[in-house]
């Protein structure tokens, strides 16, 4: 396998405009003889489906919900980052693209930076012109809020609700291309794998999660939009749904997958409560502008926080950074609260638990004010923990949010496999190590709106498109092959049903492949997992069959995957002997325990790729070049 | 504490359905409500029987997945509050409780308490966006929004379209469900191009997907868990009024 980036040459600046502007183009009445298929429809998937469709070209969109309008986009809270300057604090398009790669520990693409930074500008417009509800100044002018990692105020954002906005003005957009008949829809559709003929990728295997049936369907392109695979964790902010299985199978098909082992712990969510949680839910990074993040000094101290005079209470954030304090970026701002709970200052059950506190702020601005910020987000608070964070600070600690590591994708957002273009969580490329806030929903749609409608149109007119069939060798074998998968699971008749399996790998990859690793817990998780797999295919129960609404079904199909794909997130995390952004390893750490970066080795994209059942799989390395900025230690001190 | 379940199970469309009952120990009040079902069905499993089947996904009330009547009002006792936010704390110890799919003939039962809710994206499809094809956006500061009116057109957009709103209602109406999004693109100076054709063919698509007309009982703003005020309803009227008097269509 070749790895080629495709960055063009030039200076960072001009380079994305002067691409556009040499890119082939498809006249506009052949774009309807093109066929493309859209998988996933949350912010990127519905962003880009809606328009290649305005483009002209013939879409068919697959999603699992029953509507597009669920996708887990919908959950973000905070915001939107963009480079408008709206607000004369000095931000500028080199600014925000040089807080995304430093927040990202030096371990993104620049050049792909620099564009998400370039277009940031021209997806608030759209939005605003769709409709989204932004927030307001009184003078009817666009408001903006401050998120971790940055130092101007460059955040737009809708309540606590701004990735629900944004995801229903892609899908609206969507759905007007559905009632035009540009667009063919397939809600309760799942991708079990990808098609290749004549090695391009000409289309999917897809399971109708109603009747079972398995079908294929044949295009000229194909889009991942397919989200981050967090909830090989089980407990994560992921929606239940999330998974890994049609990145996993496109790598299982040629796809390189970059970096598996950065995955972001986000430091404020709700802790959690007892054997029988779900999933976990996060309160949103905008709290962090007004609370202040704290735990007693002394350890084991069991006093309710209101009897903890001042004198003794650690504002830990403050404390060790203080120039962005309790806006310190979330790898950081999350390993520090471990290391406190850790040292036995944590607070609640278990310990395992930070405050949280708006005393101040309600002081300082009124509880009027407060309530106009974050209002939804305390009823959320009070819903879950029937606790009242008006009159008790929150309790929080850091869970499963975000993964940085996807589908290695070159400038053209295409993979290692021609004609698998790849968008937004599910690819690697813009965020390195670590993501900064308000930053997934830029990418989304920036690769949906802006980046792909200019790419695939350059690959698709390069032609060469034979005619492809649903009966065609390598689409019935594909077809074949998840029947089979399907019928492979529901004979086993064994015991355990998937999630007390899904429940157990999710434990193995947080005590060994979370928050901190290291080379003796990799090697340990490397064995426990094909084992656990082992006993997964011999002792699985699900009941009912594969040919009605079965979710249980559904969700094996899901957790098999995770079961191969956790080893690989191991592997990459034990080969990574440094510390970089969300990939936290114990033996490299500073002398006060900040994540110490190896560049002289490590300054690449790890890109594996498939090289069978039982074979490592083979490390390819993209070496990360920075033109426009130099490699520094990060600081937020 | 201890609980009895009584489950609306229909294995199919077309299949008839009943209420079964389900007894179920140690539920903590910290569970939630889902939560509380995820350990029944992990139950009815090890037993080797079929599983409840239940549509949800974030957990966190937001994606309108999730939907059940619970004890006769959708998504149960607490107002303002998705079935995936309901935690048990809304309940004490050997309390019955009965849990039904959404009932509206526009809302046909897949399986179990899962129902086939398209018909909704049906509705925006005739006209809930605003026509602006990607690229065509002037910048976002040109055109001023009074903050009032962004915050209002914001509360309308609030639906998370679970159409707990369509079974609340005694004639199974989605009034509220389209008068929110009519409202919320009817706001903004954005929407005010395709109001008129906007109203009108919705409204009328809804009547055509089978979904009933609205009577004034406000049962939908009660069950909301967005909390979406009946007002958008009389607006709507308004803008179809309008439409079918001075509308070109």
């Amino acid at each position: 396998m070749q790895l080629n980036s495709n960055v063009p040459d030039g200076p960072l600046e001009s380079k994305w405009d002067d691409y556009k502007a040499h890119l082939k183009l498809v006249n506009p009445a052949n774009k309807r003889k093109y066929h493309v298929i859209v998988v996933g429809t949350g912010l990127a998937g519905a962003s880009a489906a809606a328009s290649l469709a305005e483009l002209g070209y013939k879409v068919t969109a697959f999603t699992y919900h029953d509507s597009p309008r669920r996708a887990h986009s919908i959950a973000a809270q905070g915001g939107i980052n963009a480079a408008k300057n709206y607000q004369n604090d000095g931000d500028s398009v080199y600014r925000l693209f040089y807080d995304t790669v430093k927040g990202g520990d030096f371990r993104a693409r620049e050049a792909n930076v620099y564009r998400l930074a370039q277009v940031s500008v021209n997806i608030i417009d759209q939005c605003v012109a769709q409709g989204v509800p932004f927030a307001r100044e009184y003078g009817g002018y666009l408001a903006n809020r401050s998120f971790g990692g940055a130092q101007v105020s460059r955040t737009f954002y809708a309540r606590g609700q701004t990735g629900q906005q944004l995801l229903l003005g892609a899908y609206q957009a969507l759905e007007r291309q559905i009632g035009l008949g540009s667009v063919k829809m397939h809600c309760k559709n799942e991708m079990l794998d990808l098609v290749i003929v004549d090695g391009r990728a000409r289309g999917i295997v897809s399971r109708d999660l109603v009747t079972g049936a398995i079908s294929t369907h044949m295009a000229d392109a194909v889009l991942m939009c397919t989200g981050g695979y967090g909830n090989v964790f089980y407990l994560s902010t992921n929606a239940k749904a999330c998974n890994v299985t049609a990145a996993f199978r496109a790598y299982k098909r040629g796809a390189a997958f970059g970096n598996p082992c950065y995955t972001q712990i986000h430091p404020t969510c709700i802790p959690v409560s007892g054997d029988y949680q779900s999933k976990l839910t996060l309160m949103s990074e905008s709290l962090r502008n007004d609370g202040r993040i704290w735990v007693p000094k002394q350890k084991g101290d069991t006093r309710p926080p209101d009897q903890i005079p001042e004198g003794e209470r650690d504002y830990y954030l403050e404390r060790k950074y203080p120039s962005y304090g309790n806006l310190s970026p979330r790898d950081i701002a999350s390993r520090a609260a471990k290391e406190a709970c850790d040292a036995g200052r944590g607070v609640g059950p278990g310990g395992k638990g930070v405050y949280l506190d708006f005393a101040d702020a309600i002081e300082r601005l009124g509880i009027e004010v407060v309530r106009d910020r974050y209002s939804n987000l305390f009823e959320m608070y009070e819903r879950i923990t029937g606790e009242d964070p008006y009159k008790v600070p929150m309790r929080i600690y850091p869970a499963v949010h975000y993964t940085m590591g996807g589908l290695w994708v070159d400038y053209d957002l295409m993979s290692s496999i021609p004609g698998l273009f790849v968008l937004g969580e599910a690819n690697f490329s813009d965020h390195g190590a670590n993501r900064l806030g308000a930053s997934a929903l830029m990418q989304g749609l920036a690769d949906g709106y802006f980046v792909v409608p200019y790419t695939l149109g350059g690959y698709l007119a390069k032609g060469g498109f034979d005619k492809v069939s649903a009966e065609g060798p390598e689409a019935k074998a594909a077809r074949v092959a998840s029947q089979e998968k399907v019928q492979r699971l529901l004979a086993i008749k064994g015991k355990r049903t998937p999630a007390s399996f899904h429940r157990e790998l999710g434990k193995i990859m947080w005590d060994y492949c979370g928050m901190a690793r290291n080379e003796a817990g990799l090697k340990k998780a490397l064995e426990l997992i094909p084992a656990l797999r082992a006993e997964f295919w011999s002792n699985l129960s699900i009941p009912g069959t594969g040919e009605e609404l079965n979710q249980t079904l559904e969700h094996a199909l899901r957790v098999a995957d995770f079961m191969e794909f956790a080893e690989l997130m191991c592997l990459d995390a034990l080969h990574r002997n440094e510390s970089a952004g969300g990939h936290f390893r114990e033996e490299y750490q500073t002398e006060d325990g900040e994540a110490l970066r190896n560049d002289e080795d490590f300054c690449y994209v790890a890109a594996w790729e498939y090289a069978g059942e039982s074979t490592r799989p083979i490390l390819h390395k993209e070496p990360l070049t920075f033109e426009s900025v130099e490699l520094a230690t990060r600081s937020y001190k | 504490m201890q609980l009895r379940l009584h489950i609306w199970r229909q294995a199919g469309p077309s299949a008839e359905g009943m209420l079964k009952t389900y007894d179920i120990g140690n539920v903590s009040e910290h569970m939630s409500f889902l939560e509380m079902l995820d350990v029944l069905n992990e139950e009815l499993m090890l037993k080797g029987e079929e599983p409840v089947a239940f549509d949800h996904d974030c957990r966190e009330g937001i994606c309108g997945t999730c939907g059940m009547v619970i004890n006769g009002r959708p998504h149960g006792p607490a107002s303002r509050t998705t079935a995936c936010q309901l935690h048990m704390r809304s309940f004490k110890d050997g309390d019955e409780i009965y849990i039904e799919p959404w009932r509206a003939s526009a809302f046909p039962v897949v399986k179990d308490l899962v129902v086939d809710r398209t018909s909704l994206d049906r509705i925006i499809q005739k006209g809930g966006f605003v026509s602006v094809n990607t690229g065509n956006a002037l910048d976002g500061n040109t055109l001023p929004v009074s903050k009032i009116d962004a915050d209002l057109a914001m509360d309308a957009a609030s639906c998370i379209g679970c159409g707990a709103c369509v079974a609340a209602c005694p004639n199974a109406s989605a009034m509220l469900f389209t008068a929110a999004k009519i409202g919320h693109l009817g706001m903004l100076p954005q929407g005010q191009a395709e109001r008129s054709t906007r109203a009108m063919r919705m409204v009328l698509h809804m009547d055509a997907e089978g979904f009933g007309g609205c009577s004034n009982q406000y049962e939908c703003e009660a069950a909301c868990p967005k909390g979406i005020s009946v007002d958008w309803i009389a607006r709507m009227n308004r803008d179809f009024v309008k439409s079918s008097v001075v509308g070109r269509e």
